[in-house]
Order: C-alpha cells, then structure tokens, then sequence
C-alpha cells in the first residue's frame, strides 16, 4: 500500500490538482503542519519510509527516487542534457524496481540494527526548530503573517539541513520562491554534498 | 486566556504569567496529572520543584521543559507550542515501531497508518513546492 502525503501548509486545496491528477487508488494524505516531517525526522520531498506488515520501519526515511542531476540544469532554459534525464529516469527506475522487489520477495528490507544506524537522530536543535515551524504555520494561518514568518525562519536557521522547513517557508510567502534565485544559491552553497542523498540500495 | 499547540493538538486554556494554569487543563495539554510526587503519566512520575507548583496550579513551562520539550511562544506570548522532546523522538524511532499518525485526505476522510497493519506500507512525501 502506498501513502502518499503532501507537505503543504497551503493546505488540500494548493494540494489538490496534483492529487485529482494522479487518480491513485492508494491514500493521498495532506500534512499542513509538516507533522510527518517532525515523526519521522525528514528533511525534504520526497524521502519515504518503509513499513513492514507488523508496522516496523524496515528502511528509514531516504530520499524516493529522485537525483541531483537537476543542479546541472540550463536555468535559463530550465533543461538537462538528455544524458542527465536518461540518468535520472534509470535512477528512478531503479529505486521503484526495489521497491516492488521489497513488495514481492522482501529484498532490501534492512536488519534492525542497520535500519537503526542509519536513523537521522533529532537534535535539541532540530525539536526547537520543528515546534518554531508548527507556531509559525498557525500564525500565518491566523491572520499573523510577518510573525510567523519570523518564527519559520528562526526555524530554518535552527535547522539548516532541512530543505522542507525553509521551501515550505519560501512558498508561503510567495508562490515559486520555493525554486527561485534563493534556493539555487542555497543549492550552490551545498558544493560537494548532495541535495538528493543516493538510497544505500 | 492562551492558544497551546502541541504535536497534535491544539488548546485554548486559561493561563497567567506564562504557562501556569489549573492542574486539569495542564492534564488535558499534556497528557500529565499533578500528585503528590509530581507529573505523572502512566508508571511514571517526574519530580517537580516546588517552584513550579502553587497549591492546584502548575507551570507547564517549566514541566515541559524538564521533560526535555522545546517551549515557544509568539511575541505576544498569547500562542505556545511545545514540541516533542528530542530524546523522547529518538527513542520511539530507535525502536523501529512506525510512529503512528492521522492525517485528512483531500475531501476531509481520516486516515491513521495504523489501519494498514497486515500490509507493508511505502509511506512517500512529496509537495507542490
């Protein structure tokens, strides 16, 4: 079963076109408060978790499908080398492969002791940062705008590494932010390490 | 009168200088009952000093920072949210039992993950943004 869930504290309505669209059979759920992201410890979209029948994680939260081939892109023509999408596609392909072969036979489940290593631990940092995000979201959506404003972005100072906490921010203050001149020098800022971190598959 | 948010949930209480507020309404945002030996849940009990007990009050602030919980408020200090504790987040993780969690769909319907048992379960996010 998949569950799908919107990061989106525009809530279900910004959510829903992409959602009609899909047609999916499966949960499409929607995460106002990015409550997801606090359980689970995740820091951008789209990372998944897999969860086995008795309800243990048997993956922990990695990035689903997707590459860091986009940060070669034109941003003029916002294009990538057919070489780069040929790549990206087998990526995805590859991570969806592995999913369906967990789905069938149970490959690539970890063991306990790996899927507990690989945990992001959270940090006080980090719980400080969520609970900011949480206040700032309602702020907003009570009429406090440039209060929680402050109050997200103390929270992506707090929390750097999440991409989600300071897009999410991006797009409440204006659609399109979330992709615009800011986040690409965020994304330069990165240098060596990755957007997309590789699935250890 | 002040907005708390927790993980969850959302309260409107009654409160003063702060987070102090009635023992019950501190039961009903946290999920702790005042005694004698202090907050307790459960089996467990948290010592509290006697500086953040005043006869039937409590103050939550203090509480929830003692179980290690961030505490901030609006400048205002009208809305509060208190967060999981970082420690208490690590532990449910580190044991692997899913946290379980309800979230709406698009036309309102509840879905907790915890329906799916009996099922492996690709739980995905993804955004608009």
């Amino acid at each position: 079963m998949v569950v799908a869930v919107a990061e989106e504290s525009r809530g279900a309505d910004h959510a829903r076109p992409w959602i009609e669209q899909a047609k999916s059979s499966y949960w499409q759920l929607v995460d106002t408060e990015h409550r997801l992201e606090d359980l689970y410890n995740l820091v951008n979209v789209p990372q998944a978790v897999w969860i086995d029948e008795d309800g243990r994680i048997v993956r922990p939260p990695e990035t689903a499908g997707s590459t860091d081939h986009f940060r070669r892109m034109d941003l003029k023509t916002k294009t990538m080398s057919a070489e780069d999408q040929a790549e990206r596609l087998a990526a995805r392909e590859a991570y969806l492969d592995a999913v369906r072969a967990w789905v069938t036979t149970g490959k690539h489940a970890l063991p306990a002791s790996s899927a507990r290593m690989n945990l992001p631990k959270v940090t006080p940092a980090i719980a400080e940062a969520r609970t900011r995000f949480r206040l700032g979201v309602w702020l907003r959506v009570n009429g406090r705008a440039a209060e929680g404003d402050l109050q997200m972005a103390e929270a992506s100072r707090l929390h750097p590494e999440s991409w989600s906490l300071w897009r999410q921010a991006a797009d409440l203050d204006e659609v399109g932010k979330a992709s615009g001149p800011e986040f690409w020098k965020r994304v330069q800022a990165l240098g060596d390490r990755p957007y997309y971190p590789a699935p250890k598959l | 009168m002040a907005t708390i948010l927790t993980p969850t949930d959302q309260f409107d209480v009654a409160t003063r200088d702060g987070l102090w507020m009635s023992a019950s309404d501190a039961e009903r945002v946290t999920g702790w009952t005042l005694k004698p030996e202090g907050m307790c849940r459960a089996e467990a009990c948290v010592p509290m000093p006697a500086s953040a007990v005043k006869r039937t009050e409590v103050d939550v602030e203090a509480f929830w920072t003692k179980l290690g919980g961030p505490v901030v408020a609006s400048e205002a200090r009208d809305v509060w949210a208190l967060g999981a504790s970082p420690d208490e987040r690590n532990a449910t993780l580190e044991g692997l039992q899913a946290p379980d969690f309800t979230l709406p769909d698009i036309d309102g319907t509840s879905r907790t993950l915890s329906q799916l048992r009996g099922k492996k379960v690709f739980l995905a996010t993804w955004a608009s943004w």
